[in-house]
């Protein structure tokens, strides 16, 4: 079974953010650019689906400039067998985003198509389930793991409160969570044969985008507050704090 | 005119807590849009009980879309139904709150009406008849003001953020008769198995106590969990990264970049040193508390308040005291 993915290319979660000239977007200098952690475990999901089937082909997609080539290459030092950059501009309207990764996808013989559930810059998680709605696919979201079971795919996901299982039938769309799927390091044998793998760089299909940022700004600093106290003979002037000063108890 | 219409969750027949929140926002926007506000509530027949209470809350309209295939959250069923109320009702805004429930629907209710989204909003504004919003962005180490080229505009709330607005009204009722086909509806929930009785979520708790590495063992969770339940109903149990890396707690209840980014009035940080990515995951907390034994440790840096201590002797005091100033002990 083949096996589509999409990673997005973003700030490393360790980066101190700074606001860029121009005032709506952060400054890239300096910034390391990761694949977003939860399509790493994306990655791996597929991966180990494609080991276990031992048949398959896992082909990672991703939106953006000509840099999108780097975390592509990664997913393929990861074990992907080819990748697909599509060029196009990366907005906060996320259903822009899944019209263009949509457009793509339609042509992809691929019963599963596999996200991170969320990526770690805009952390919108949207743009799976809007896939899914568009393609007319069934989608499971915040997925912590799942098996295929004949023309079925059956999901443990993390929902508020506990653990649901539901079960779709294929083709569908997983949004993958933290769970099962630790992503592997990639392999000097890996990183080596990444550079002959393929990696088509196309346009994305014409999308405009329908949202604007007008502006981005760094949060209010928080002062550092007072130090109580030492040890527990300091818990009850806390409560005392919290409850008169406050107001929060 | 504008209408704003507020999707509002129940379970069981019970509305969330974040329900008042949705419609508040949605009362207020609507006020500075010039229309009015109305709510819809999807769930199994018997919930139209809870019609009045969103009356009063600010709905001027409460549509109650009750079916048995409703009772449940239903990933295909929920987003359909509401998409197509909305539409009907030519509404200009759409709120619902950033819940799981919510994060799963929104998107999918957003692309039936082939409209972008603003996922988990902090800010939302609407004098001069145009809607502007406020999100966070890197996990909440930034925040964008955006505007939405589309209608109706949809975003989701984030929990706690919202104050309720007084209100007064009864709300008319109207039934939304549900006429999607749920044979159609792809998903199967097979079953749920409850993890945390009813401690609400990390993303939604009024109060959150969170604990990190300095808790040593997964096995001294107890006391935070005896501290959390001191603290009432509302208030739910958060993690850093590091435990939840190392296995010793679900991810469900991580804080931080990597986890889910929350707003609390109250969060207590035990034994939690704060990496960047964690302080960015809960840096909009009205009050923060510190609990520590290294007084150099960087949550310090962003705690209002701060106790420099053993936490195997702090902890156990600290929720002896709130027992006893809660009434409870």
């Amino acid at each position: 079974m083949n096996i589509s993915v999409c990673v997005k290319r973003v700030p490393d979660t360790e980066t101190r953010i700074r606001v860029g000239a121009d005032g709506t977007s952060i400054d890239p200098s300096g910034v390391k650019f990761v694949v977003s952690p939860y399509d790493e475990f994306a990655v791996e999901a597929a991966l180990r689906l494609r080991e276990s089937n031992g048949a398959g082909e896992v082909v990672t997609v991703s939106l953006g400039d000509e840099a999108g080539q780097d975390i592509l290459r990664t997913t393929l030092a990861m074990g992907a067998d080819r990748a697909v950059l599509l060029k196009g501009q990366v907005t906060p309207d996320g259903l822009a985003t899944a019209r263009m990764l949509a457009a793509e996808l339609e042509g992809h013989d691929a019963p599963l198509i596999l996200l991170g559930v969320k990526a770690a810059d805009d952390d919108q998680q949207q743009v799976g389930p809007m896939l899914a709605t568009i393609l007319g696919r069934a989608c499971a979201t915040a997925v912590s793991s799942f098996e295929v079971d004949g023309d079925k795919v059956r999901c443990r996901r993390e929902a508020e409160g506990g653990n649901e299982v539901v079960e779709l039938p294929l083709p569908a769309v997983l949004t993958i969570t933290k769970g099962e799927y630790e992503p592997r390091y990639a392999s000097l044998k890996g990183i080596m044969a990444a550079k002959k793998k393929p990696l088509d760089v196309k346009d994305a299909a014409s999308v405009p985008a329908r949202i604007s940022v007008e502006t981005l700004e760094l949060p209010p600093e928080r002062s550092a507050g007072r130090i109580v106290g030492e040890g527990p003979d300091a818990v009850k002037e806390l409560v005392r704090i919290l409850r008169e000063e406050a107001n929060a108890l | 005119m504008t209408n704003v219409l507020a999707v509002v969750e129940q379970r069981d027949g019970v509305l969330r807590g974040t329900a008042r929140e949705v419609v508040s926002a949605a009362s207020r926007l609507a006020g500075q849009l010039g229309g009015s506000a109305h709510a819809l509530v999807l769930g199994g027949p018997g919930i139209a009980d809870v019609a009045g209470t969103l009356g009063g809350w600010g709905a001027e309209v409460v549509k109650v879309a009750a079916h048995d295939a409703l009772g449940g959250y239903h990933p295909d069923g929920y987003p359909q139904v509401a998409a197509r109320v909305a539409k009907e009702g030519g509404y200009g805004v759409v709120l619902l709150a950033a819940t799981g429930l919510g994060k799963d629907m929104a998107p999918r209710l957003a692309a039936h009406l082939d409209v972008p989204l603003a996922a988990d909003i902090t800010g939302l504004d609407g004098e001069g008849g145009k809607v502007s919003l406020t999100r966070p962005v890197y996990a909440g180490k930034a925040f964008t003001r955006i505007t939405v080229d589309a209608s109706p505009v949809v975003a989701t709330i984030r929990p706690n953020v919202f104050q309720p607005v007084d209100a007064t009204g009864s709300g008319t009722v109207e039934t939304v008769e549900v006429t999607e086909d749920p044979a159609s509806w792809p998903t199967r929930v097979v079953s749920f198995e409850a993890t945390g009785g009813d401690v609400p979520d990390v993303a939604e708790a009024s109060i959150v106590v969170a604990g990190g590495r300095g808790m040593r063992d997964p096995e001294h969770w107890g006391l935070l969990e005896d501290l959390r339940a001191s603290l009432g109903d509302d208030a739910g149990l958060g993690a850093s990264r590091a435990v939840v890396d190392a296995g010793w707690r679900p991810h469900g209840e991580q804080v931080g970049q990597t986890g889910k980014t929350v707003a609390p009035k109250l969060y207590f940080a035990i034994g939690i040193s704060g990496a960047i990515q964690h302080l960015a995951g809960m840096r909009t907390a009205g009050t923060i508390v510190a609990v520590n034994k290294d007084p150099d440790a960087p949550i310090f840096k962003v705690a209002d308040y701060g106790i420099v201590g053993d936490i195997f002797e702090v902890l156990p005091r600290l929720t002896e005291e709130v027992r006893a100033v809660r009434g409870e002990g």
